[in-house]
């Protein structure tokens, strides 16, 4: 055979290695730190929000702070509206689309045929793919209009900013609920079929509950989804920084949330003013709720285990 | 009533309900698209606004959206795959990638108007940028990091353990065996993530509201360091900042937006299912 | 004696739910000669197969003891792992083409290790695919998917791969598995003429197959070796009651 060095020969691997591992060291360890900057980023994101937002939380005094009157113009920076404003719309999106997202993951998971999932797994991917501002658009041009036509006094009304809300939490809800369901062993659904259950009393009784973990996720991610949404609510829901009157009429009354208050007012704003501090710690307020949604919704998932084998070298 | 009538009725209902969350979505894409048509000409495409923005097209803002778009990729694309490839490769189950998987939730729940205020804060002031396409793009780079980082994990994860074993047995190292077995099985994967975070840094909003965008500009941009006017800032504009607004104008400008988006979706769709006919394995 | 090609020291290996897999292994073994390691499933043998070109690394489990190569102990920090895969080259179960062409996997491993020159590959890609009797069935078609080919070829086409190396040890983990008889017999006809020129390691597929291709076997029986000899004399006068039971087919 023949007399070629072998490829192990030592000599041939002493020249080639070091320079195979000077690159490769350099390439793993930028793998690394991209790993890392994941929570460097999230740190300074925190961190910058601290160190334009948190003088708001010093010099203006508590009481005026969660106060009940947004006056920036006189200097009057109280919470409490804008709170009141994110909640009302946040809820009321939340009651529309919890039971609708839910319903249709359970259309979707458990009674529609294969050819029908095909056909709107992908349209409700679009709906998530829909920019805010377009949605903010027609709800603007259309729902608002129509809504003012059933009698509100104005079509801008927090009740407009839910359900614009509602459908843009839609997919979120119907992507991790449906997931929950798939995750539902099979044997559980054969088995109560098995003992005579109809198909509605197996999804009831057996599947909803085994799945509780994650429909509890989806409707918080859902929640987070909306706390945050910023044009599209900007747009609809008519931007009065007051807390309408206590009462079931208060949904179809304008207001003005968090993110649509930022949106608002930055652009008009003196840099390092006090203005300008509270709405960088409104941006505070804003990403404590959803880090504290987000990381109790990680938790839930850690406890559940749910953590996929990826591949490892 | 029985348990069969019952259970007829809750199906019944079930699927009524059903139908009737979805068929709005396709309502909503065919309204836009019905009221925005006769808008979209050559002109409206490629001409800039006139008359207070009444009159002329959209392309400044069209322009601004793709640096903007092709300034995401360029942030978010190297990074987002080197932390896929540390998560999928190289992270032990410990402390550290507990907490890098933590930080990606949290950042896909991040508000996308608090984005907005960390690139004003860090970009803009900090670090003396300006309002820019250069903070613009690192802050919508940065949003899209999430997503992106999730779906190419997805994808690196689904290439079969046994391609990555053969290769180190074979004497590749671990890099070679990543670069020349995993991420080239990986890279529709990858793509798809990288598409879907690209349609949704085009069609946001309040990240680049004080990082980048302007109401109107007379001039395009001519280097990173401008500013730049972009699609959904100027529907933003035009639907609600500019009395006497034509509606053609305001469908034409969201259906344009639309168009881009879901483009971009549908191309990630296509990318993800055409390769996956394609595979040997 | 010649010294022998691969050494193994009192070698112990742990999973990490901390069962043992194998205890107190120490085996030498020599050049040129099929050795065999058989036993009952689980019994280790696969394990200790990865344990001498460090694919253990991959495991996560906590070896003990030492094993050399040519006299080197491979556990040592700063041995290079890569290199020692291309000299202790593995055959797996399964056979595992990577994407790609027959052309493309035989020649992996080379371009992996820096060389790019044609002639040469071409070389050991032929060579290779002659040793291991595939050459006739692939020769016109060595840019056609790997996948392409049947079992018993793409069994081949991996032992191929791994002699294309020009490694000095082949380890093949039960090689025929999942092989009709026909190709069985091909694979053990290159085995015999390999020997020549590898050592060759092998988990057989079952005791008559041990006996029909080894020069010398080992019986690995829940972690623990518990004999080692030439093949004409362990086969058929094993020294240990449990090594004649299992060989006599009393268990297992």
């Amino acid at each position: 055979m023949t007399s070629k060095p072998s490829l192990a020969t030592p000599s041939r691997t002493a020249e080639d290695a070091p320079r195979l591992r000077i690159g490769e060291w350099i390439i793993e360890n930028l793998i690394r730190l991209a790993g890392l900057s994941t929570i460097v980023i999230i740190g300074l994101i925190f961190l910058f929000l601290l160190r334009e937002g948190g003088p708001a939380f010093l010099d203006i005094p508590l009481r005026q702070l969660f106060g009940t009157r947004w006056y920036p113009i006189e200097g009057i920076y109280g919470l409490a509206p804008l709170l009141v404003g994110s909640l009302l719309v946040t809820v009321g999106a939340v009651i529309i689309a919890v039971p609708l997202g839910l319903i249709t993951a359970i259309y979707l998971g458990e009674i529609a045929p294969p050819w029908q999932r095909e056909i709107l797994k992908p349209l409700i991917e679009m709906l998530a793919g829909i920019p805010s501002i377009v949605l903010g658009f027609l709800g603007w041009v259309a729902l608002a209009p129509l809504i003012q036509n059933a009698g509100a006094a104005t079509g801008l009304t927090a009740f407009t900013g839910a359900v614009i809300l509602a459908y843009m939490s839609l997919p979120t809800i119907i992507s991790i609920s449906e997931d929950a369901l798939y995750a539902v062993p099979k044997e559980y659904r054969d088995g109560a079929l098995a003992i005579g259950a109809t198909q509605w009393q197996t999804i009831w009784r057996v599947v909803l509950p085994a799945a509780r973990s994650g429909i509890v996720i989806a409707v918080m991610l859902g929640i987070g989804r909306a706390i945050g949404e910023t044009m599209a609510v900007m747009m609809v829901t008519g931007n009065a920084a007051n807390i309408p009157a206590f009462g079931s009429g208060m949904i179809f009354e304008p207001v003005r949330t968090m993110t649509a208050t930022i949106a608002a007012e930055m652009g008009e704003v003196a840099q390092g003013s006090l203005h300008y501090n509270t709405l960088f710690g409104i941006g505070i307020v804003l990403f404590v709720i959803t880090f504290a949604i987000n990381s109790l919704a990680g938790r839930i998932v850690g406890t559940r285990g749910a953590r996929r084998s990826g591949g490892k070298l | 009533m029985n348990r069969q009538q019952t259970n007829r009725l809750a199906i019944g209902v079930i699927t009524g309900l059903a139908i009737l969350v979805v068929i709005p979505i396709a309502l909503v894409i065919l309204f836009v698209f019905y009221n925005g048509i006769g808008t979209i000409n050559w002109e409206f495409i490629t001409a800039a606004p006139r008359n207070g923005m009444r009159e002329g097209g959209i392309w400044p803002a069209l322009l601004g959206t793709i640096f903007l778009t092709f300034g995401t990729a360029i942030i978010s694309f190297p990074l987002a795959i080197g932390a896929a490839i540390y998560l999928s490769e190289y992270a032990a189950d410990n402390r550290m990638t507990r907490m890098v998987r933590l930080a990606i939730v949290n950042l896909a729940g991040i508000p996308s108007i608090v984005y907005g205020l960390f690139g004003l804060g860090a970009f803009v002031l900090f670090m003396q940028f300006g309002t820019s396409i250069l903070a613009g793009s690192l802050t919508l780079g940065i949003l899209t990091l999430p997503v992106v980082i999730s779906t190419a994990e997805e994808a690196i994860s689904s290439v079969p353990q046994q391609f990555r074993t053969v290769s180190l047995s074979l004497g590749a190292t671990r890099w070679q065996t990543i670069r020349y077995q995993v991420l080239p099985h990986a890279l529709p994967g990858i793509l798809t993530g990288v598409i879907l975070g690209l349609g949704r840094a085009a069609g946001e909003t309040a990240p680049i509201l004080f990082t980048v965008a302007a109401f109107y500009l007379p001039n395009l941009p001519r280097s990173v360091f401008d500013q730049t006017m972009a699609l959904p800032y100027h529907l933003y504009v035009i639907s609600t900042q500019v009395p006497g607004m034509p509606l053609s104008v305001q469908y034409g400008t969201a259906l344009v937006l639309l168009l881009i988006v879901l483009s971009l979706t549908l191309a990630a769709t296509f990318v993800r299912t055409s390769m996956r006919r394609r595979r040997e394995w | 004696m010649t010294q022998a090609k691969i050494s193994i020291q009192n070698l112990y290996y742990t999973y990490e739910d901390g069962i043992e897999a194998l205890r107190d292994i120490s085996v030498d073994i020599p050049p040129n000669e099929i050795f065999v390691l058989f036993g009952p499933a689980r019994s280790g043998k696969s394990t200790l197969l990865r344990l001498l070109n460090r694919l253990s690394d991959l495991d996560d489990g906590l070896a003990q003891g030492a094993v050399y190569f040519n006299g080197q102990d491979v556990f040592t920090r700063s041995m290079n792992v890569s290199d020692l895969r291309r000299r202790i080259s593995m055959v797996f179960a399964i056979p595992t083409p990577l994407p790609g062409s027959i052309y493309d996997n035989l020649t992996y491993g080379l371009k992996m290790a820096g060389i790019r020159e044609k002639g040469e590959l071409d070389r050991r890609v032929e060579q290779s695919l002659k040793q291991s009797a595939l050459w006739d069935e692939v020769k016109d078609r060595l840019g056609s998917s790997a996948f392409a080919l049947s079992g018993g070829q793409k069994q081949r086409l991996c032992l191929a791969r791994s002699l294309a190396l020009e490694p000095d040890v082949v380890v093949l983990d039960n090689p025929t598995s999942g092989l009709d008889p026909i190709s069985t017999a091909t694979v053990e006809e290159s085995l015999y003429s390999l020997k020549e020129r590898y050592t060759i390691i092998m988990v057989p597929h079952s005791v008559q197959q041990a006996a029909r291709v080894a020069d010398r076997a080992g019986f690995l029986l829940d972690g623990e070796l518990v004999e080692v000899g030439k093949a004409d004399k362990l086969f058929v006068q094993p020294q240990d009651q449990r090594t004649e039971d299992y060989i006599t087919g009393r268990f297992g």
